[in-house]
């Protein structure tokens, strides 16, 4: 889909303390008789300002890893710790709480509430955390402002592109100055020219210090992270530098 | 304690938003509310109307009257046991202040004789007919609930010589003397002349079956001079001192009555004791089980529109699963969520409970104004709790989806389609 990006030596950050400490962890899940194991024994570790790409064919597990990695989900067995905090034994409403505060989420399809401008949507993370009124404002345009959106605060998502939209998301993804930002497939459902954007305005987050994960199964968008880990059947084939 | 406050004004801002956006779907839920509130609203109107229009007939008799009648006023199921009775005579009444007069402890005051029966009244070629006429004391004048617009009752001497004078009821001096004034004036009664001594102020209709204002009062003399002594509805008005002793009071007449009519001990009452409280005890169960039965009936309405509610719940619920994945994957958390489908619910019912409110006040409104005397009753009362029974409502029929919302999986809800 995408051309293929030239493949160049973009420069690498020195990695800050340990965010994400995954060790032997497996997920199973029961689908009607059968037992399936998503993952059979993952460890990582992931460190404040990486970019980091998780590659895999369908069915590999890279959607599990992407879901406990977003502390959507919780492993079977195995420990997960988030800066310190064991995420494993956490119940849902204090998922909730380290996902507002830690985790940047960018999907595919953006998932931006259709009824609301771009600055409610990006103000949502800012409401659940309990950020008062004016400083949410300020905050959510200002973030807006920063990924190029600063003359399309009071548009509607229908009122916007989708290299817009998805700005309007990374924006979302951003207000909470959270530990990571886990994209997922983020240039899945544009084309290239503003897919290539996107990736640009990944690149220029790292840049800034922001710690990036991306899951993707497209070669061309890998290559922009500075990390590559590839799973297959569950397990980690490889970790390394992505050139 | 400030995150709770955001949460709750986004949740209504967010359910205002999926009301607006669902205009047609909103507006049929919230139909069913506005029914089922209008059923419960104007129940509760006619109920209360019910109870105050029974309490302004009560008052009519007096609240500190007992009636000594031959039959019980909240009818009799055994007529013969009753028709055998001798009526109640003026003698009766002249023994029982004897009586009266010479227990000074009584809670009695004094009784006073009255007869009645339906007669016309003409004058100067207007006439009515089936006016109730009755035949009384002087001292009925210190037992009438009602004020006089003009003159007064006949006195004592007027009683005593049977003068041929006569109060009008308001209805019949108003139908009589159209727009002036009948005192002084000559009216034919039984194909006698009489004249108008005085005029009643309007009292209204004692549970809308008998109209107080459809009435005459003569001196007894003059009655049974014309009107015979057919007795059927003689009774006996017993003035009490203290009409929170009523029970003392009533007890007290029986004993004096048993003695005025010389009932030996063991004989089974030959008269009855009325009253409006009496009546009252025997007719609340009554109100009560109508009420009762009318709240329950509509009350299923309202729990039809309940389920409305309950279903378009489960659809928006069903249809923004994506979103409250997004929602729960941006921080929202369980509370979150089943608020926000909560306060969506209770919006488009509390929205239907103002709507219904105002149609029922409309209709009231209606009703009031042609027919004034009809008693129903719009109270403040009503408002709020009709108000707090739609949010009731929204709670309950918005919680079970609400709840179920509130704990789908993120990773499952986000994949949903």
């Amino acid at each position: 889909m995408s051309p293929p990006a030239p493949v160049e030596a973009r420069p690498v950050r020195p990695v800050g303390p340990l965010v994400i400490a995954i060790e032997g962890v497996t997920k199973l899940y029961q689908m009607g008789e059968e037992t399936i194991h998503a993952l059979r024994g993952v460890s990582l570790e992931i460190r404040r300002n990486e970019y980091l790409a998780i590659m895999g064919p369908s069915g590999s597990g890279k959607s599990t890893l992407m879901n406990m990695l977003g502390c959507l989900d919780t492993p079977t067995a195995g420990k997960y710790e988030f800066n310190g905090h064991d995420v494993a034994g956490m119940v849902d409403d204090e998922l909730a709480e380290i996902r507002n505060r830690e985790i940047g989420f960018v999907f595919q399809t953006f998932n931006l509430l259709p009824r609301s401008d771009a600055l409610r949507n990006v103000e949502l993370p800012l409401i659940y955390g309990g950020v008062p009124t004016h400083e949410r404002h300020e905050r959510a345009r200002q973030t807006l402002i920063d990924v190029g959106l600063g003359n399309r605060i009071h548009h509607k998502p229908n009122e916007l592109s989708g290299g817009q939209r998805q700005r309007v998301a990374i924006a979302r993804a951003l207000v909470n100055r959270p530990s990571i930002i886990l994209a997922d497939e983020p240039t899945g459902n544009l084309d290239s020219k503003t897919g290539v954007e996107i990736l640009a305005l990944f690149n220029d987050l790292y840049e800034k210090g922001n710690t990036l994960i991306v899951v993707t199964h497209e070669e061309s968008v890998a290559r922009h992270a500075r990390r590559i880990i590839r799973l297959h059947d569950g397990l980690i084939e490889s970790d390394g530098p992505a050139y | 304690m400030k995150r709770i406050l955001y949460e709750l004004i986004e949740s209504v801002r967010i359910a205002m938003a999926q009301i607006r956006a669902n205009k047609m779907r909103s507006a049929l839920t919230a139909l069913g509310v506005v029914i089922g509130i209008v059923a419960v609203t104007l129940m509760g109107t006619a109920i209360a109307g019910i109870n105050i229009g029974f309490d302004r007939s009560l008052a009519m008799l007096g609240e500190d009257v007992l009636y000594v009648d031959k039959w019980p006023w909240t009818g009799a199921e055994d007529w013969w046991n009753y028709a055998n009775r001798p009526s109640l005579r003026p003698e009766d009444a002249v023994k029982l202040n004897r009586i009266i007069a010479a227990s000074p402890d009584s809670q009695l005051a004094f009784a006073v004789f009255a007869d009645g029966r339906s007669a016309s009244i003409k004058s100067n070629g207007n006439s009515v007919s089936g006016v109730w006429t009755q035949g009384t004391g002087a001292a009925y004048g210190r037992i009438l609930t009602a004020d006089f617009t003009e003159g007064r009752l006949f006195n004592e001497t007027e009683d005593e010589s049977a003068r041929q004078v006569v109060v009008l009821g308001y209805d019949v001096a108003q139908a009589l003397f159209p727009g002036r004034s009948p005192l002084g004036a000559t009216v034919t009664i039984h194909g006698q002349p009489f004249q108008v001594v005085g005029v009643l102020a309007r009292q209204g209709s004692f549970l809308g079956l008998f109209s107080f204002d459809n009435q005459m009062v003569l001196p007894l003399g003059a009655y049974r001079k014309y009107f015979g002594v057919r007795d059927d509805y003689a009774e006996i008005q017993v003035k009490i001192k203290d009409k929170t002793r009523l029970d003392e009071a009533r007890e007290e007449l029986t004993g004096f009555m048993r003695r005025v009519r010389g009932q030996i001990p063991g004989e089974r009452d030959n008269f009855n004791i009325n009253g409006g409280a009496i009546f009252k005890e025997k007719l609340d169960p009554i109100k009560r089980g109508i009420a009762f039965a009318g709240l329950f009936v509509t009350g299923l309405s309202l729990f039809v529109g309940a389920i409305g509610i309950m279903n378009i719940t489960f659809v928006s619920v069903r249809e923004r699963t994506k979103e409250i994945g997004t929602r729960k994957a941006l921080g929202a958390r369980r509370r979150t969520v089943l608020l926000q489908f909560l306060i969506e619910a209770v919006s488009i019912c509390v929205l239907g409970g103002a709507v219904g409110l105002g149609f029922t006040y409309i209709l009231f409104a209606v009703v009031r104004g042609a027919m004034p005397s009809f008693p129903i009753e719009f109270s403040p009362l009503l408002v709020v709790v009709s108000m707090l029974v739609s949010i009731a409502t929204g709670i309950l029929s918005g919680i079970i989806p609400a709840w179920g919302a509130s704990r789908l999986d993120p990773v499952v809800a986000l994949r949903y389609e």
